[in-house]
């Protein structure tokens, strides 16, 4: 369904040219939930402007269902790391799950019925007249997370959507975004730094290694659904396939870094939170 | 406990203030500071309310007009320039050249190109009052979050709907720190504006008292510039307070 094939990003010229990515080649098919996780300070995020159609990309490409990224699809919605600042303050959680589909002319009750879905679906529907201010960091991001599913998109891409919320919440949200991907039958692209995170969600689990970012390893997923935050952790292939992904990150780490443990260049606390966990 | 008392002090020491002033005023020896007394007494007669329609309404009348043009052209151009890095480049010493001139350098220019009557006086407080909302305009739209928009762009928000509930709200408590000082700027123009080749205003009444030596009507005149100055920007703020209702919430939830 989506297809990346041979993508680089690099910023600026000559000498000081930065190679964020090398090249970076892999598909995701229809429904399946894809993590791509990698070191600290790896290129993730840019890898998911990139592919977002946000950036473009110094070489390869993107495309969706057969047709080049060129700008944002409009088959494609993006719930980004920083809630707080991608929510509208000025608006109360309906205008903001709104917003993005007055373009779409579906009439006033059809987009009302999707706004209302989304919000029930995210368990905000107590709330669906509050500030997002008014609420707190995970229930901002459920926000986020209904105004992607009332756009209907047909592939949902996060970035680091949880990387700002307390454990707990971050739990909850991981089931939340399991549960609504079956009710809303959606492709996701789920960018993470938390080993955990991204064995429990997904189907596959793209490794990256650090920059310039290339593909490390792609590896399968095969623990049964729907997946539960105590048994499926308890599973002994949870803990295999978690310290496998850890050893390629680790090992990555300690080949391009002088001090792998003290983590990377741009997210020392994130990387702290890896060690912890890992 | 501590409110009320601020509260308290807030009224007790501009009253008091008047005390002293009427006490100290009350010999009348010198000409040039009447009593209290007196000054209240032409205040009475002069604005309650005999003279408004001749001088308060057409100075007000001035005051707003300017002001509304100024607040709706700046925003106007404000958030193209904004928006466009190389528009703004262009017009930058432009508007830099204009806003440099000093406003009462302009009022021989607006005589005699618009004439004694309202039109110039409305353009010279217009053109005052458009530099600090133009300026704060364009700070507040280059100001907006990059987070904001990615979002816009990535959900396909454009045109109308990125204009009007994205750009305009993201930039408004700036446009409104941008207005508050244009609102005091307009003030003054109206007064200078009224002092040279006018028939009424306010500021035409206090320049006539001076010259025609009623003191005590010259400082009822000032007395009430005084207040009407305090009452707009009081207004102003419960305005401000109620449009910009979101954006205190978010800074109190961001300061935890």
């Amino acid at each position: 369904m989506l297809e990346v094939s041979q993508l680089g990003k690099t910023y600026g010229e000559g000498e000081n040219a930065t190679h964020a990515i090398g090249s970076i080649s892999f598909g995701i098919e229809e429904k399946e939930f894809v993590c791509v996780v990698g070191p600290s300070g790896c290129g993730k995020t840019t890898l998911l402007k990139c592919m977002s159609g946000l950036l473009e990309p110094s070489t390869g490409s993107t495309a969706l269902k057969g047709r080049t990224v060129d700008g944002p699809p409009p088959e494609m919605a993006l719930v980004f790391q920083e809630y707080s600042r991608s929510l509208l303050p000025w608006m109360s959680v309906r205008g903001n799950v709104t917003l993005p589909l007055r373009h779409k002319k579906l009439g006033k009750g059809e987009t009302a019925r999707l706004v209302e879905e989304a919000v029930e679906a995210v368990g905000l529907a107590a709330f669906i007249d509050r500030y997002p201010w008014e609420l707190s960091g995970g229930m901002q991001q459920r926000v986020a997370i209904a105004r992607a599913l009332a756009y209907q998109p047909e592939i949902l891409l996060m970035d680091e959507p949880f990387a700002s919320v307390d454990a707990q919440t971050r739990g909850d949200l991981e089931d939340l975004v399991l549960q609504v991907r079956e009710q809303f039958g959606v492709t996701v692209l789920f960018v993470t730094h938390d080993i955990d995170e991204s064995v429990y969600l997904a189907d596959r689990i793209v490794v990256l290694t650090p920059s310039p970012t290339e593909v490390r390893e792609v590896l399968t997923v095969d623990l049964p659904h729907p997946r539960d935050q105590v048994d499926t952790k308890e599973l002994p292939e949870f803990a295999r396939l978690r310290a496998h992904v850890y050893r390629l990150i680790k090992r990555e780490q300690s080949g391009g870094e002088e001090d792998a443990t003290t983590g990377g260049r741009a997210g020392g606390e994130r990387a702290d939170r890896d060690r912890v966990r890992g | 406990m501590r409110r009320h008392l601020a509260i308290a002090l807030e009224i007790a020491v501009p009253i008091a203030l008047f005390v002293i002033w009427g006490v100290w005023s009350a010999s009348g020896d010198t000409f040039y500071f009447p009593p209290l007394t007196d000054i209240l007494q032409k205040f009475q007669e002069l604005w309650l309310f005999d003279r408004v329609g001749s001088d308060v309404l057409p100075s007000l009348q001035r005051l707003f007009l300017g002001y509304l043009i100024a607040c709706a052209v700046a925003v106007a151009i404000g958030i193209p320039l904004g928006l466009n890095p190389l528009l703004r480049r262009a017009t930058s010493p432009i508007v830099e050249f204009l806003r440099a001139i000093p406003p009462p350098a302009l009022l021989p220019f607006a005589i005699v190109v618009l004439g004694v009557g309202n039109a110039g006086k409305v353009f010279l407080i217009a053109f005052v009052c458009v530099w600090p909302v133009l300026l704060n305009t364009i700070d507040g739209v280059t100001g907006i979050d990059p987070t904001l928009r990615e979002t816009a762009r990535s959900y396909g928000v454009s045109g109308r709907d990125r204009l009007l509930r994205i750009v305009l709200p993201a930039a408004s408590p700036q446009i409104f720190a941008g207005m508050r000082t244009s609102l005091s700027l307009a003030l003054i123009l109206m007064v200078i504006s009224e002092m040279v080749a006018s028939t009424n205003g306010i500021g035409f009444f206090v320049l006539q008292s001076q010259r025609s030596f009623a003191i005590p009507e010259m400082w009822a005149g000032i007395l009430l510039l005084g207040l009407l100055g305090y009452a707009l920007n009081l207004i102003f703020l419960l305005v401000e307070r109620r449009v910009l209702a979101w954006h205190r919430g978010a800074r109190a939830s961001a300061l935890g």
